[in-house]
């Protein structure tokens, strides 16, 4: 089994004319790869009619009614219900509508930082919903950069303290920033779980994030770069870690995290 | 055909702390990927302000390891006497040598690089030049050079009519840029590794093999900065044929060097 925790799709409004075929060559791509599960999310539309990281709420509502068609229409397809915590009332609907379709987790982008008190209903329900949040983090910010209010670990961590009944997923270790800094920082954060993905493929970020976490906190996953995922996948074991160490990563956390029954193998 | 990687390094890397700066972890990684010869740069050496003692240290490590690791001396044009360190580049038999223009404070298409350029060209000796070591986002705070700009190679290619350079470390807007923004005659004086384009799902490598050919990419990974597994998994999800895996992996390159020695 292999379960990519952080995947992207797109719909006919997410402002590019090839939506159909980048999300038929991500299947395709996880099929050569092995993924038996795609646990994706959809962000708004992607700055088509409100800011990907900004969304408005029709642009959430419609990423999530698509997220769960996908996930209908393709049993290796799961769903993070996308919110922006700035419309609170909105956010906690959505989220108690799409767990109830089926979907498996929250995703939360940089509408809001992390450690912002408004965060805290959404990161409750979750716990209360046995259902983890991925939240995408800028590693080590040292500015605020454009388009998207991000976070780092330091920032997820607080949420994470006030909340320590609910899982968070540190989104792309490889995704820009300092890993090693934002390492330390959850080193010691038993409810931040690590998502390996993103287009950075630093040897010393694969080691460090074991040396660091260990295999019981590491998630695999893709983002939008399957080649670097599956790439970092490879690399982990030419390390020669233990067949059940690998397993944790590939698969056996995701289990740990996501709600019982969820994971298909047949895929 | 040779598999060659045209991208690797020993040594440490200034800014943080690299693992693996071996000729052997280089090698044991070349035959775990069924890497038969890597041109080799030495790492620190993009900052010395005088490259000479960096190269002879890459030659130190390389040498006993000669039958598959090529080194790649540095040569830098702001320098005096910096003609020594390409003659001596030439007599060591490397297959190019490289140039930082971007860590070295010189204008990447001022005076200083199209002489260097005109002299590597009248040599036959390509030059190689790194895009980027590492993301911007992710740099030290001190680390404060920029990406070479695209505009710096389509000067330096124009600049003389014998010049071919090897860019790695670029992505895809960046070499398309550079491609269609020269005659295919300039064009083909150009090879650009695959290490830092994109593959599926969004299939920049596949758009830019489609685009430009396939004759214009070789195999570089950046290792042991970045795992080198990440160009062989991205040609495996394009599905190519044996041929043109091949060439990817080094007949591109094997051609590209002979065709200017005949």
């Amino acid at each position: 089994m292999l379960i990519d925790v952080h995947a992207h799709f797109y719909t006919d409004r997410s402002g590019r004319s090839d939506w159909q075929e980048v999300n038929a060559a991500r299947l395709d791509a996880g099929r050569m790869i092995g993924i038996t599960s795609h646990v994706a999310s959809i962000l708004g539309t992607w700055g088509e009619h409100s800011p990907t990281y900004f969304p408005s709420p029709d642009d959430v509502t419609h990423a999530n009614d698509r997220m769960v068609e996908l996930a209908k229409t393709h049993r290796e397809v799961l769903g993070y219900c996308v919110v922006n915590p700035n419309y609170t009332d909105h956010a906690l609907s959505e989220i108690k509508l799409r767990l109830k379709q089926g979907m498996v987790g929250v995703k939360l982008a940089a509408s809001r930082r992390a450690n912002d008190e408004l965060l805290d209903p959404v990161a409750a329900l979750a716990g209360e919903k046995g259902v983890p949040i991925l939240h995408h983090v800028w590693h080590h910010r040292r500015r605020d950069w454009p388009g998207q209010e991000a976070s780092d670990a330091t920032e997820l961590a607080g949420l994470a303290g006030r909340h320590i009944a609910t899982d968070f997923i540190m989104a792309h270790l490889g995704g820009g920033g300092d890993w090693a800094h934002s390492l330390r920082v959850v080193r010691d954060v038993p409810n931040i779980w690590v998502d390996l993905s993103g287009s950075g493929v630093d040897v010393d970020m694969l080691e460090a994030a074991l040396s660091e976490i260990g295999p019981q906190r590491l998630l695999w996953g893709a983002d939008v770069t399957l080649g670097t995922g599956w790439a970092k996948l490879r690399y982990l074991e030419s390390l020669g870690l233990q067949n059940d160490d690998l397993e944790l990563i590939r698969f056996g956390n995701a289990f740990r995290i996501f709600p019982e029954g969820v994971f298909h193998d047949d895929n | 055909m040779t598999t060659t990687d045209v991208a690797a390094f020993v040594g440490r890397y200034p800014f943080r702390s690299i693992t693996h700066g071996t000729a052997d972890w280089l090698l044991a990684q070349m035959d775990r990927l069924g890497i038969e010869r890597a041109w080799v740069g030495h790492l620190p050496s993009f900052l010395y302000k005088d490259p000479a003692p960096g190269n002879a240290e890459l030659l130190q490590i390389v040498e006993p390891h000669r039958d598959r690791l090529d080194p790649i001396p540095v040569v830098s044009p702001g320098l005096p006497r910096w003609e020594d360190d390409a003659n001596r580049a030439v007599e060591l038999g490397a297959p190019a040598v490289r140039a930082y223009p971007m860590h070295q404070g010189l204008d990447p298409c001022g005076g200083e690089m199209r002489v260097l350029a005109a002299a590597l060209a009248s040599m036959g000796l390509p030059m190689l030049l790194t895009v980027r070591f590492e993301d911007l986002r992710q740099r030290h705070p001190e680390d404060r050079a920029s990406d070479l700009p695209p505009s710096a190679i389509r000067t330096l290619m124009r600049s003389d009519p014998e010049l071919r350079i090897l860019v790695t470390h670029a992505d895809r807007s960046f070499i398309e840029e550079v491609h269609f923004g020269l005659t295919p005659t300039e064009a083909e004086r150009l090879l650009w590794d695959i290490s830092w384009i994109w593959g599926p799902p969004e299939n920049q490598l596949a758009a830019v093999l489609d685009s430009m050919g396939i004759d214009r990419f070789a195999l570089g990974t950046g290792m042991p900065m970045r795992v080198p597994d990440t160009p062989f998994c991205r040609v495996e999800l394009l599905n190519l044929p044996r041929s043109e895996e091949d060439a990817l992996f080094g007949g591109n390159l094997d051609r590209w060097i002979s065709q200017y020695h005949d």
